[in-house]
């Protein structure tokens, strides 16, 4: 079996890891980071419960595999909230009532900061799309939708202060 | 090894230095290497034991390959690499080939997309890939590399089975082709899956129409069917129809109903054969009927 090292930030770390070839993101940041916030549901990009930024942009951390990171930049949910704050996305989803079981949570928050990334101002329909990536079976989407909504007021205020 | 959170079978990843020796490499690894692009179809098939290749390769990062460019004489080169969000997000692909990007919103998911390229779906060879018949309508060609160098493939007679297509070992396919479209096209892709959006095609429709002068209807119309057939399909009875006959309602729902006739589907978890046929014909109504107004604006 052949090991690659490589090296790459990980949620503004830099990390040098030794993974096999077939080992995914999502299973290097698991077991290799032990950065278990990046939950593994379906393994075949359906679920989007192992959701991270990979140079900004929301992938599936499993279809991505470990050896194709060398060099880039990911951010998993523990990689959101700074050391006081949480992430506007995280503060809003908590109090719109947006987690309930909370495996899905994490995927959730990283589609919502790539789409406020991309998007400030996300219409309902545009957050609906975003979210078309990541399943939850609690909830009922309405408070997700909710909460990512408030979360780009929070940020359009925090901005216009600035 | 002990893996406590499921992944992929073992195998090598070579990242070949240039498409030359990517081509020896998977000519002289031919059934035991497999290319592969945002590997969202690759490894769900490693992972499921269909596919058991000992070596997966990466040509990501090869020049040429994350580049999209327009030339207003040659029309639009998309690397192998460039994924589905880049496409979409793309200026003269909003503005020369809305086509595309608007089937490429309809698949999968955001996160899916920023891994999935067009080349890759159309080398995927799926009869359900929902970018094919965006990229047969629009008349693409394919630049590959093989054993004996660089040629070309037109996506005509591309598909021979589901998975498999013309390539041979040794050939990489580095960017995807598509000509200037025809002056004053309308497009849509109509597609029917069990939910609003995220699923695979139960029946996807594509339709490109644009005024042809020497058509009795005044247009042609080119379409392309997903999910209906081995293959990515072109129901040419209901495109002669369409070029020939006076364009009616009648006439676009005998073009519908002759699409219907030209497909053999089968049944299967999304949808039964007999509800595939009907959905032809209805799809390729509103397809046909929505560029008509397009084309009419």
């Amino acid at each position: 079996m052949a090991y690659q090292a490589i090296t790459l930030m990980v949620n503004g770390d830099q990390e040098t890891v030794t993974v096999p070839a077939h080992m995914t993101l999502l299973q290097m940041l698991r077991e290799e980071l032990v950065l278990t916030g990046t939950k593994n549901g379906c393994a075949a990009g359906e679920c989007g419960a192992c959701t991270v930024l990979m140079n900004g942009e929301a992938v599936n951390s499993c279809m991505v595999l470990g050896v194709e990171c060398d060099g880039t930049q990911i951010i998993t949910v523990e990689g959101l909230a700074g050391d006081i704050r949480l992430d506007p996305v995280q503060q809003a989803l908590i109090e719109a009532g947006g987690v309930q079981c909370g495996f899905c949570t994490p995927g959730v928050l990283i589609s919502a900061r790539a789409l406020l990334d991309r998007n400030p101002r996300p219409d309902e329909q545009e957050i609906r799309e975003a979210l078309v990536g990541n399943l939850c079976r609690c909830t009922g989407y309405v408070r997700i939708v909710e909460g990512i909504k408030e979360a780009a007021k929070m940020e359009a205020a925090a901005s216009s202060v600035v | 090894m002990h893996q406590p959170t499921p992944g992929l079978p073992e195998f090598d990843y070579v990242r070949p230095a240039s498409l030359e020796e990517a081509s020896r490499f998977l000519a002289d690894h031919a059934g035991e290497a497999r290319l592969f692009m945002g590997g969202t179809d690759t490894f769900v098939r490693m992972r499921d034991g269909v596919w058991q290749e000992k070596y997966v390769v990466d040509v990501k990062g090869l020049a040429g390959m994350n580049d999209i460019s327009f030339d207003p004489q040659h029309g639009l080169t998309i690397g192998a690499a460039v994924n589905m969000n880049r496409v979409m997000a793309d200026e003269a692909v909003n503005k020369h080939y809305p086509l595309l990007a608007q089937a490429a919103s309809t698949v999968a998911s955001h996160q899916l997309r920023s891994r999935a390229t067009i080349v890759g779906n159309i080398c995927n060879a799926s009869p359900a890939g929902d970018t094919i018949g965006a990229c047969i309508v629009l008349e693409g060609v394919l630049q590959v590399h093989g054993l004996e160098g660089k040629r070309e493939e037109s996506l005509r007679g591309f598909f021979l089975s589901p998975g498999k297509t013309v390539l041979e070992a040794g050939d990489v396919v580095s960017a995807l082709r598509l000509p200037i479209p025809p002056k004053g096209h309308a497009g849509r892709y109509v597609k029917l899956g069990r939910n609003a959006s995220g699923d695979l095609a139960i029946v996807g429709v594509t339709a490109l129409g644009f005024p042809d002068e020497t058509a009795v209807s005044g247009f042609r119309f080119r379409l392309a069917l997903a999910s209906v057939a081995p293959t990515p399909f072109v129901p040419t009875m209901a495109e002669e129809i369409l070029a020939n006959q006076p364009l009616t309602e009648v006439n676009v729902a005998a073009a519908a109903e002759a699409a219907q006739e030209s497909v053999t589907p089968i049944s299967d978890t999304r949808g039964g054969a007999r509800y595939r046929k009907l959905m032809v014909r209805n799809l390729v109504k509103n397809a046909v009927t929505e560029v008509w107004q397009q084309l009419m604006e």
